[in-house]
């Protein structure tokens, strides 16, 4: 046994909350693309394998509009994000409102999609091969919208009640990159969904 | 120095004691200890062969490995041990050595390579295509048990597979519900029958002889029931066991009240008898039942008493099977028994 | 009178104190955020169903001690080698490598706690439940009435097995849940301990001078990031198929059984890293102190284990040889899996350099990593031959294999987690085991070991295969599988020793003190157990070695590094 003592110097401290934040949202990140590739290679696997049933060609069309919806909602972000750094609270609210009704108006998007895809085309998730991947590959992205948006929401009342400031600039900022993965994976969905597979 | 003199003093004591070794464990490997009806190294067919010999390849290179790291590991451990007279001074720090790194990563790269060259020629060796005078079997894995068509010869049995000596079988391996695989340990290394995926494997037995294996991909309750029982024969009994085979069941009029109630009750179901009106695909074919040795996948004689038996309950001797007990009275299950025991 | 083990406030002693009321204690742990007491949950968490596994495993081998044996019925004994795997692997070795990464890693980069300590507590009680809920299924939802609702599919739930056509009833849906809830929890703790080690190191540690410990869980968390998450992806589309009608891995529809094999092997394979890692990681910590020198080659032991990280996210199929892949497929995967026993062996010949010319203390935690070394020479080995794909044509699926990774898993991992037990124990509660039940545990467990293990591999040889409750006479079983049975008896003496030294030496052991094994890195400088915040003031290091810096000034490391 040997008493052992050590250097007294307080630190300064070169890691900021901010990084670890960061850092933490990238892990998050890498899981969840790990997820979203099975779901992409299950599809491209099954892709002309259904033994029946309506094919992608058959019914899907090119959803452009709420494609432009979201993919436009992380440049809303992004600015609502500079405007918060900037502490201009005002048009951060505005900027975030935006983002979350285009977030929403794809999430309606996708929600007439499928109702066209239900009823009027018969594909449903237990139709076929391709019908099971698509509505799982769609549906869980859509999840991620769904939980994007809410996180939003919460920031977006907290902004109401007047509690966000340009503190929290960074954190906010961490939630955007969370937007962008989702808009990020939608890029890659609808490639392979609507470009390679129909 | 003190050590090496004292190593290389009793070096011929174990030279000696290696060779002993050795043939001690050869010796063990072919007594009674040993011996297996499904030893993977008694191969008897060319796909089983090529394996063994890749085996002994890499188990003399692992083998080599196993010597010289265990014996550097054990004479550290004895080596090096803090000795009781120990003066508590900390022993010289070395932090590493590049060499050293590079001689034990280029070694094993190199044996790497070498296992790998010896690997890739047995895989395409035994993955190739069966020569064109191969006798076609389509095996098709039930729960739990064995379906064998011989599609050019017109043959549907089930359980105890009959293939000729000396002469190549191609085997085409489907599943009717979950995954099974094929283990004939001395014909052949396993292959996998999955619904939806089609894989062919082949054999060619070089001795004559009954060869025993099982199910070896977990498919359910009597996954362990599942057995596989392989009769090499010469070409001549080969040829008659088809021929045998490909015939209509024999009518018999002592049975006809077995056979009423057959094909009266659910049995027709899932069993088939060829010539009848009996076209169940769910179980096994019964129409030649009597001229295999076992029942229930190779678990089970038949004889009087277990057909009789398997009908009544057959939980009774593999707790899980798909066959429900058909609830016949005392009557009904001997007739019924009487009628299957002539189905020859 | 009840005491406790407190750490004066603002200093590094300790002092007994009388113990607080328990419903104050309990609210404590149940409610608490520190790394060490959510480290010691996941640890006692653990062992609890160590020892649920181990009875479920002595079930299995009373059943197969005799051919023909009618202990337990085929539906029971399917659901045991399920709940065994299943347990062990989810709810035993993952928990302990993550209870003790959490416990350890924030002293040793002398920081204060985790960088999420709420995620942290989150991700203990999601994985908590997880365990909770498979063992649920033995009661739940017509479980009690009837062979019960446990899942019997294997623990890798093969399909289409698990489909609804082939697992009536919920069995195979507390396996799915169970290990999706489990599995966020998972990848809740590595995101944890990614970023903890990235950002909160002490000042001086970067990254090359931290220890081996924390640089091996780095790797593990970032391969549970990338390997946990394909097993959701293949769970969600699993109860896809059985919930919403879902044809993933529906055969009749088209749909593919071999594509859940790739995916769950895509986890599998690098999952049994993400145990083997940290069991590494101790190692790299006891070995070196035990022979009173630095680890050797500490860069290559760092490139060397990315390497097997790396090389071994490409070694999944490895498992599924005898699927029908093509003869290319077959020889990649045979090429991959062999290229990953090259860093791996590296690690081995740098822990034998490590001991070479030291002075080799053989305390408890120093047999058991001696005891590691060998078996998982043998253990690589037996992995080496199984890579030749034709000979694992023969050995896959049989009794070789489940010798093969319990030689991996226990011989190897158990081992390196016992001397983790016994190395840090004393930092932990304070107080030291017992020396001679820790001896004692060792030989009974080596004894029972071998007796199990090593024989366990001639079945296989004799074409054994696994997964079955019960074989026939007759083909040269019986002998080998009685020897195997014994065995158990020895290992769960060895484990009832364990236990018994656990709990008596946190009683009546002696006190530790701060440094009871004049170690080297940042943990061994705090009070025994450390207090709540580890550190009043974060240290600053220069070398790997800080204390070894301390007591020999003379000859510091930072020389040499």
């Amino acid at each position: 046994m040997s008493a052992a003592t050590v250097t007294i110097r307080e630190p300064e401290l070169r890691w900021g909350p901010s990084a670890r934040g960061r850092l933490g949202m990238y892990c998050l990140i890498a899981a969840e693309a790990a997820i979203f590739t099975i779901f992409v290679v299950a599809y491209l696997f099954y892709l002309g394998k259904s033994l029946s049933g309506p094919t992608p060609a058959q019914v899907l069309h090119v959803p452009v509009l709420f494609t432009v919806c979201l993919l436009s909602s992380s440049l809303t972000i992004h600015l609502a994000v500079r405007s918060l750094r900037k502490a201009k609270t005002g048009a951060f609210a505005s900027w975030w409102l935006l983002t979350l009704l285009l977030g929403a108006a794809f999430l309606a998007g996708t929600g007439v999609e499928w109702r066209h895809l239900i009823y009027d085309e018969g594909l449903t998730i237990q139709t076929n091969l391709f019908g099971t991947t698509y509505y799982s590959l769609v549906g869980l992205h859509a999840f991620h919208v769904i939980m994007g948006l809410l996180a939003l929401c919460t920031v977006w009342l907290f902004t109401v009640f007047g509690k966000v400031t340009s503190d929290h600039a960074e954190r906010v900022d961490t939630l955007a990159l969370y937007w962008h993965f989702v808009d990020t994976v939608w890029v890659v969905v609808f490639l392979v969904v609507y470009v390679i597979g129909r | 120095m003190q050590s090496t003199r004292h190593i290389s003093a009793k070096l011929p004591l174990l030279k000696a004691l290696a060779v002993l070794f050795f043939l001690a464990s050869t010796c063990l490997a072919q007594s009674p200890t040993f011996s297996s009806p499904t030893n993977i190294f008694a191969p008897a067919s060319t796909p089983a062969k090529s394996i063994f010999g890749l085996s002994v390849f890499v188990l003399v290179i692992t083998g080599v490995i196993f010597v010289v790291v265990g014996s550097l590991l054990a004479y550290a451990v004895v080596k090096f041990r803090k000795r009781k007279d120990d003066d508590s001074r900390e022993p010289a720090q070395v932090y590493g050595s590049n060499q050293v790194e590079i001689a034990w990563t280029v070694i094993p790269i190199l044996i790497v390579v070498v296992l790998f060259m010896a690997t890739a020629r047995v895989i395409a060796n035994v993955q190739k295509a069966a020569p064109d005078n191969a006798v076609h079997v389509t095996v098709i894995g039930h729960q739990f048990w064995w379906e064998y068509r011989y599609p050019g010869l017109k043959v549907v049995t089930a359980n105890e597979l009959h293939i000729p000596v000396g002469a190549p079988t191609e085997i085409k391996l489907l599943s009717a519900d979950t995954d099974h695989s094929f283990w004939v340990p001395r014909l052949a290394g396993k292959t996998d029958l999955i619904p939806n995926h089609p894989n062919v494997m082949w054999i060619d037995p070089q001795e004559p002889g009954l060869y025993l294996g099982q199910c070896a991909q977990y498919c359910g309750t009597q996954h362990a029931k599942m057995l596989l029982r392989v009769y090499v024969q010469s070409q001549t009994e080969f040829d008659h066991w088809v021929r045998q085979q490909s015939q209509a069941a024999q009518s018999s009029d002592t049975a006809s009240e077995g056979r009423r109630i057959f094909q009266a009750t659910a049995c027709v179901n899932c069993h088939a008898v060829a010539g009848t009106p009996a076209q169940g695909r769910f179980g096994p074919d019964l129409t030649h039942l009597m001229s295999r040795d076992t029942i229930a996948a190779g678990i089970a004689e038949n004889n009087h008493e277990n057909l009789r038996l398997w009908i009544q309950d057959p939980s009774r001797l593999k707790p899980g099977s798909l066959m429900p007990a058909m609830g016949l009275n005392e009557h009904d299950l001997n007739a019924v028994t009487a009628y299957l025991e002539t189905l020859r | 009178m009840a005491t406790d083990l407190m750490t004066l406030p603002g200093t590094q002693t300790t002092v007994e104190t009388l113990r607080r009321p328990l419903v104050d204690r309990l609210h404590e742990w149940v409610t608490t955020v520190d790394h060490k007491k959510l480290g010691l949950m996941y640890m006692l968490y653990a062992l609890m169903f160590l020892l649920v596994g181990g009875v479920e495993a002595t079930i299995m081998r009373i059943q197969l001690s005799a051919p023909h044996k009618d202990f337990v019925s085929p539906q029971v004994f399917n659901r045991m080698f399920t709940m065994h795997g299943t347990t062990m692997i989810f709810f035993v070795a993952m928990p302990l490598v993550f209870g003790l990464a959490n416990y350890l890693v924030p002293l040793m980069i002398g920081a204060r706690d985790m960088a999420f300590p709420r995620l942290n507590a989150f991700s203990f009680w999601l994985s908590a439940f997880g365990g909770i809920l498979l063992y649920f299924s033995l009661i739940g939802a017509s479980g009690l009435y009837g062979a019960g609702n446990a899942p019997d599919v294997g623990w890798f739930a093969y399909a289409p097995l698990t489909s609804h056509s082939f697992s009536v009833g919920h069995s195979t849906d507390f396996w799915t849940l169970s290990l999706l809830v489990s599995g966020f929890g998972s990848i809740g703790t590595a995101i944890n301990i990614i970023v903890t080690i990235l950002c909160l190191r002490c000042p001086g540690m970067k990254l090359g001078k931290m220890p081996l410990f924390a640089w091996l869980n780095l790797v593990m968390a970032g391969l549970v990031i990338l390997a946990v998450s394909p097993l959701s992806a293949a769970q969600i589309m699993l109860s896809i198929d059985r919930y919403l009608g879902g044809h993933f891995f529906d055969t009749q529809a088209g749909g593919s059984a071999v594509i859940w094999m790739h995916f769950f092997w895509i986890f599998g394979h690098p999952e049994v890293y993400v145990l083997v890692i940290p069991a590494f990681a101790v190692a790299s910590e006891v070995i070196p102190v035990f022979s009173r020198k630095a680890i050797f080659g500490y860069p290559v032991m760092v490139a060397a284990t990315v390497a097997i990280a790396f090389v071994g996210m490409s070694v999944w199929a490895h498992h599924m040889f005898t699927v029908g892949m093509s003869s290319t497929a077959n020889s990649f995967f045979v090429l991959s899996t062999m290229a990953v026993a090259v860093p791996t062996g590296i690690k081995i010949f740098n822990w034998l350099a490590t001991m070479w010319g030291g002075k080799i203390d053989f305390k408890s935690p120093m047999l058991f990593c001696a005891g590691f070394l060998f078996q998982f020479l043998v253990a690589g080995l037996t992995g080496i031959m199984m890579s030749a794909a034709p000979f694992d044509w023969q050995l896959g699926n049989s009794y070789f294999v489940v010798a093969h990774f319990h030689y991996v898993i226990v011989g190897g991992i158990l081992f390196c987690l016992f001397a983790a037990f016994y190395y840090w124990y004393p930092k932990m509660s304070g107080r030291m085991y017992n020396e001679t039940l820790g001896k004692l545990h060792f030989w009974l467990f080596l004894i029972g070991f071998h007796l199990t293990f090593d024989f366990m591999h001639i079945p296989g040889l004799l074409g054994m295969p696994r997964r079955i409750y019960t074989y026939e006479p007759g083909r040269g079983w019986d002998t080998w599988n009685l020897i195997v049975s014994i065995g158990v008896v020895f290992q769960a003496a060895g484990i009832l020793v364990f236990a018994a030294n656990l709990i008596w030496s946190y009683f009546r052991g002696k006190i530790a003190g701060n440094d009871p094994w004049d170690a080297w890195t940042l943990e061994w400088t705090t009070s025994s157990p450390p207090p709540e915040y580890n550190f009043a003031v974060i240290p600053e290091v220069k070398s790997r070695r800080p204390l070894w810096d301390l007591k020999h000034p003379e000859d510091p490391d930072w020389k040499y590094e």
